[in-house]
């Protein structure tokens, strides 16, 4: 039978979500077409771990190493090369994310395999592999047929399947031969670092304030931190205003920054890129205020306001100051 | 320390409307704004710091129409020393492989010892190129760099992963690297500081001087067999609060009110 590969993820000790979601999407896709769901569990005495995906699986291929103990690009590329060659998966599901950015371009390029990066949808349909991504920030979505080959590899955006740990499965654990490290080409994993102390903890908060790119300048910041002031809001950002250092690092929502979950989360000028919903999806309330009424942040706000915050503002504002 | 920096010119697209054509291949571009790709300008400021530290070259190469040479001219004026165009005749609808290869062939007789690009494009967003490259040169890489140091012949990069956390890894040069926003502060570029590099001369070539055949590069040579772009539609799962700007506010005062428990 034919195989779905997905590359389980892991990292300080814990499996990362993504591995759950993908292997959901395996599963359905192994049903519908006859095809079995095999995760892959590079690691480093960790059977704890890979122990974990048995129930989301129909069998687990273990390699394990110390080169695997942390991701690092350079063993993964040859231990994957030699798994997808001995095992011809016609599908291999790779995160992505932080990792699987990093591993996916140059596995599909050394083993001459087509490539979708950044999947929401992957499907079989008579035969032929169609994927959805989107292009442009999230404002267009791209229907893709992809040509045939005997192999592919997609990279799969967080969140878009559901992750489910017990999917009805009970996985047989495989530990396969590692591959000569011989051709490792000069890199090595030296460590993890953590974020430093902040000045406040933003995901403690119950409402926040959280601005964008729409805030156009850091002279403007004002605008926004009096609103939040009127409220009792934490004020928050996405990257834009984090990459410029117009707030610091430890106010940004989102993959790479913080998650959120706030009773009332109020996107000022927040376009709304997947890393950015991911980040504050869960917050019960979600006010969103952009003039681009295509703008994603639509999608998942409860609440919209299509206009300029800067003139929703200050008449919003006073709804909380006059008595 | 010489730097090779792949530059990419994408339309601005943050506050566009855009437009997709009838035959749902692509979006309308005539409107909008074309600039370089952002995350790219970082990976330009980057390679221009580390050459001030450091001496060495800086070189820019893009791929596009002739219309991409302002790209490579707001390098320059960003310090970048030499440039060199690709013409993209032959790679229209090229997927990320087709277009790493025209690049691979312009850049791999070069000495350098660090190749940058961005994570991504603001477009396509494949994420794909600069990693290709890695491979067609054979060198290690590291994505998504958010800090680069340079220590007795090795680069010490650090990645950024999820939820505030970054790994160091280390890199034997020549090598890769995708740079992130945010990793530096980019210089601005004034239109004197463009009249400035005016003079210097832009290398080009096109698909044929470097060698490569109809079948390596555009929808040929791409993965892709079809594609068909829609919009999203438009506030799925919001609702919109309609009415004047003071009813709107009013409304939204009072779920602001009703969810938060603000008085």
């Amino acid at each position: 039978m034919k195989e779905i590969l997905v590359l389980a993820e892991h990292r300080k000790g814990e499996i990362r979500e993504i591995s759950f979601e993908m292997l959901a999407l395996a599963n359905r896709l192994a049903e519908e077409n006859n095809l079995s769901a095999v995760a892959l569990f590079l690691g480093h005495e960790a059977s704890d771990l890979s122990e974990k995906l048995k129930g989301a699986c129909d069998r687990i291929v273990v390699m394990d190493d110390p080169e695997l103990a942390n991701y690092n690009a350079d063993p993964y590329l040859l231990a994957m090369e030699l798994v997808l060659k001995e095992r011809k998966p016609l599908l291999t599901f790779i995160g992505h994310t932080a990792t699987g950015m990093d591993l996916a371009p140059a596995l599909a390029a050394r083993l001459s395999l087509p490539l979708a990066t950044d999947c929401l949808e992957v499907n079989l349909v008579d035969g032929r592999i169609e994927v959805i991504r989107q292009i442009y920030g999230g404002k267009i979505n791209a229907h893709l047929t992809i040509k045939p080959f005997d192999q592919y590899v997609f990279s799969i955006r967080p969140g878009s399947a559901s992750a489910e740990a017990k999917q009805g499965k009970s996985g047989t654990a495989e530990t396969v031969p590692v591959p000569s490290w011989l051709d490792l080409k000069g890199r090595r994993f030296l460590e993890y670092l953590e974020a430093e102390l902040e000045d406040i903890d933003i995901s403690a908060a119950d409402i926040l304030v959280s601005i964008g790119r729409g805030i156009a300048k850091p002279e403007n910041i004002p605008v926004a931190q009096e609103f939040a002031d009127a409220i009792g809001a934490t004020l928050s950002c996405s990257r834009p205003v984090a990459d410029k250092e117009w707030l610091p690092k430890s106010r940004q929502v989102g993959t790479s920054g913080k998650t959120v979950n706030p009773k009332i989360y109020i996107a000022l000028g927040i376009s709304g890129a997947f890393q950015h919903q991911a980040g504050m999806k869960n917050a019960n309330t979600i006010i969103a205020v952009n003039k681009d009424p295509r703008a994603p942040i639509f999608n998942i706000a409860h609440y919209g306001i299509v206009d300029d915050m800067f003139k929703v503002l200050p008449l919003l504002k006073e709804k909380f100051t006059k008595k | 320390m010489n730097i090779v920096v792949c530059v990419k010119q994408v339309p601005e697209v943050a506050d566009a409307d855009l437009e997709i054509n009838k035959e749902g291949t692509r979006i309308e571009r005539e409107d909008l704004v074309m600039d370089i790709n952002e995350w790219d300008n970082y990976a330009v400021e980057e390679a221009v710091r580390i050459k001030e530290v450091y001496g060495g070259t800086v070189t820019v190469v893009t791929l596009g129409d002739e219309d991409s040479e302002d790209v490579l001219r707001r390098a320059l004026a960003m310090g970048a020393d030499e440039a060199i165009l690709i013409d993209e005749e032959g790679f229209e609808a090229s997927d990320a492989t087709g277009i790493a290869r025209g690049l691979f062939r312009a850049i791999h007789d070069l000495s350098f010892d660090l190749l940058l690009t961005g994570v991504q494009s603001a477009d396509d967003g494949w994420g794909q190129v600069g990693l290709i490259l890695a491979e067609f040169l054979n060198i290690p890489y590291a994505s998504m760099a958010v800090g680069v140091e340079i220590e007795g012949g090795r680069a010490i990069v650090l990645r950024e992963l999820e939820s505030n956390t970054q790994e160091k890894v280390e890199l034997s040069l020549p090598a890769v690297l995708t740079i992130q926003t945010g990793i530096n502060d980019p210089r601005y570029v004034s239109i004197m500081g463009i009249r400035k590099v005016r003079n210097i001369e832009i290398k080009e070539t096109r698909a044929q001087e470097l060698g490569l055949s109809e079948d390596e590069i555009g929808a040929k040579g791409s993965s892709v067999a079809s594609r068909n772009l829609s919009l999203p539609p438009i506030g799925e799962g919001a609702e919109i609060l309609t009415g004047s700007l003071g009813e709107i506010c009013e409304k939204a005062a009072q779920i602001i009110r009703d969810k938060g428990g603000v008085e």
